[in-house]
């Protein structure tokens, strides 16, 4: 583990921290320990690698690319997360926490989803462990995604529509949050990113750095070393986090990769919204922006409290990139290499892609954090 | 008791006569006659009133305070016009800001707690702050005479209550069931039960709201608390274009269901 540990009150130096309605409190204390003395114990973890190597299909390989790396002029590295089972990296966090829903005695997932890809995975989880399900997804991303919301309800999920702000992410938080003030004592908040209060941030974190650990390794055997730059998409922050985390000890760059319509980090300033303090999207009185992204995984106007600490201390920076070069990205990557990207990773490699000429002559390990069969129907439209 | 605030003072006097506390709650900016109501109201029988900054995000709102929130968001609400508007208001009794934190820290939360007492405001709730995080807050609070009233729910451990009635200023706030806002048929148990608890532990006034929508439901949970806030009641009656009159008539219902009572 490379990253520092957040503080006993949940800070990653001033950003994190606890804020809920007193209700959800004792909840968030309650899971801190038992995510602690799960984590401590080699029974938990032995059943969750289990899970992560026969179930998800661990490890992800890392792919080189030597088509687009030679257009690019540099040397391109996929740590693959698209192969991994329902499609993205949102499973790793999923698995750890639904085993740890069934450990807390909780037969109710609650999630929350923007692309449908972290509510696939929980209605997943829900499906192998045997356990209840229920999702709330922003009416914009229920029409943009709709594959995914057949899925979860094929996998037995129930999907419930936010209808409220700007019917996406942040209001299907919002949704997510309401239903668990009111059903705390039954149900388990499976949250999807490396955000919310105290200790999903941390705890999300941890059960991603499978990514970063494996990458690690994968680039000693491949490069004998490490890459010149990480980057990653962020949406909340998880699969980036995932794997900043093999890196954070290196001399390797970290970049984040925001869409110009939600760069929290880029466009932000501190505020407190859904549990945390972080930069945020928002307006001269405090008043939330709606984010505004091709990608549903990515519209969110926050971001996790741990990149706000990053780009404070300078250890990581955020760039961001138009929706029009995510769809260049989207293209490029499933022509010169056969692999149809998500959305969301897409926007990593709009920005290696713009930045190519800084670039040049760089080894740059990219996480492909999911495919892209969710965004086919939204990108058949775009395209025609 | 010396150094009470003007909101545990008024509650006081309340109690001290036999009565139980009345708070209504009103949505800041909505309609263009929501100061007339809060004029109306304070007539009609309330102690207190307490004020809701709208906020773009309100996790602890049902839809009732959600709609008005986004209703008073779009005709242009802002935390400092709202202040200005209570600024010049003199309702004979006080008044309490109820909104998210982020409204208090994009202020910066000095500046809010000066803006609060600079517009005449005695107290504030942000439910969304609880005891862990209300340090930094709670001190630019005390700094400016500012009533910080904590939050107590039904999941709240034994162990846990007293430290929040101390260092919670003019009342306790019970929450009165597992849920956001909003008007319920029945009265949820553990409101009596919350209040009960409360009660066990603090001398501060105590009082229940969430889920409290009718004057009986006051009443009864009246029989184990100091008193009520009523929120969601008050704001549909406004969101259904009730008028001042309109809203004061329900409040006066809720006093006089009180006062026969207790
Ligand atoms: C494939 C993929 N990548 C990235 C994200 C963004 O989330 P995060 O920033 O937490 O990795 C999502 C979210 O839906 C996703 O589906």
């Amino acid at each position: 583990m490379t990253l520092s540990d957040p503080t006993p009150d949940g800070r990653f130096g001033d950003f994190g921290g606890r804020f809920v309605p007193e209700t959800l409190v004792p909840a968030c204390q309650e899971l801190e320990e038992a995510f602690n003395e799960a984590w401590a114990d080699p029974a938990f973890r032995a059943e969750l690698d289990g899970l992560l190597v026969n179930y998800a299909g661990r490890p992800s390989p890392v792919t080189e690319c030597p088509t687009l790396s030679n257009e690019l002029g540099l040397r391109l590295l996929l740590k693959r997360e698209d192969l991994n089972h329902t499609g993205s990296h949102k499973i790793n966090n999923v698995l750890g926490q639904a085993l740890l829903a069934r450990r807390m005695g909780r037969n109710r997932l609650l999630a929350e989803t923007g692309a449908g890809q972290h509510g696939v995975a929980t209605a997943t989880a829900a499906a192998l462990l045997g356990m209840e399900c229920r999702v709330y997804m922003g009416e914009l991303d229920v029409r943009r995604q709709e594959l995914n919301v057949f899925r979860m309800r094929l996998l037995g999920a129930e999907v419930l529509t936010a209808m409220s702000g700007s019917r996406t992410l942040k209001d299907a938080i919002n949704e997510a949050m309401r239903d668990w003030v009111a059903t705390v004592e039954s149900s388990y908040y499976c949250l999807g990113s490396v955000m919310g209060p105290h200790p999903y941030p941390f705890m999300v974190r941890t059960f991603q750095e499978v990514i970063g650990t494996e990458a690690r390794r994968q680039c000693q055997e491949i490069l004998g070393g490490v890459p010149d730059v990480v980057c990653a998409s962020v949406g909340g922050g998880s699969n980036a986090i995932g794997i900043f985390s093999g890196f954070a000890d290196t001399d390797a760059e970290l970049v984040g990769v925001e869409p110009a319509g939600g760069a929290a980090v880029g466009r932000g300033v501190p505020g407190v919204v859904h549990g945390s303090a972080s930069y945020l999207m928002q307006d001269e009185f405090g008043q939330v922006l709606e984010a505004e992204s091709i990608s549903a995984g990515l519209d969110y106007p926050g971001v996790g409290p741990e990149h706000s600490h990053l780009s404070a201390t300078g250890r990581a920076r955020y760039e961001s990139v138009t929706d029009e070069e995510v769809i260049e990205a989207f293209q490029m990557l499933s022509r010169t290499e056969g692999i149809i990207p998500a959305l969301e990773p897409a926007h990593a490699l709009a920005w290696v892609s713009r930045e190519r000429e800084a670039l040049a002559g760089r080894t740059v390990l990219l996480n492909l954090s999911g495919r892209g069969d969710k965004d086919v129907g939204q990108m058949m439209e775009i395209l025609s | 008791m010396t150094g009470l605030g003007p909101v545990e003072t008024a509650l006081r006097a309340r109690l001290d006569g036999g009565g139980r506390c009345l708070v209504p709650y009103i949505t800041g900016g909505l309609g263009e006659d929501w100061t007339a109501t809060i004029q109306e109201v304070a007539a009609a029988g309330a102690d207190v009133i307490e004020v809701g900054i709208p906020f773009s995000d309100p996790v602890m709102d049902g839809p009732t305070i959600q709609e008005a929130n986004d209703r008073a968001l779009g005709a242009g609400a802002t935390p400092p016009g709202i202040l200005g508007s209570l600024r010049g208001l003199d309702v004979g009794l006080p008044l309490v800001v109820m909104t998210y934190y982020n409204i208090a820290y994009r202020m910066g939360l000095e500046r809010f707690a000066a803006a609060l007492a600079d517009s005449g405001v005695s107290g504030c709730i942000l439910p969304d702050l609880p005891l862990e995080e209300t340090g930094p807050w709670a001190e630019a609070a005390d700094a400016c005479g500012v009533e910080t009233i904590l939050l107590a729910a039904p999941t709240t451990p034994d162990e846990r209550l007293p430290l929040i009635c101390e260092r919670s200023r003019g009342f306790v706030y019970g929450v009165g069931l597992l849920g956001v806002t909003g008007v319920r048929t029945e009265l949820a148990s553990s409101a009596c039960t919350i209040a009960e608890r409360l009660k066990a532990v603090t001398e501060r006034p105590v009082l229940v709201g969430v889920g409290v929508g009718t004057p009986e439901q006051a009443v009864e949970v009246s029989g184990y608390g100091d008193g009520v806030v009523v929120g969601s009641a008050v704001v549909q009656r406004m969101l259904d274009g009730a008028g001042p009159d309109g809203v004061a008539a329900l409040v006066a219902g809720f006093r006089e269901a009180l006062d026969v009572e207790h």
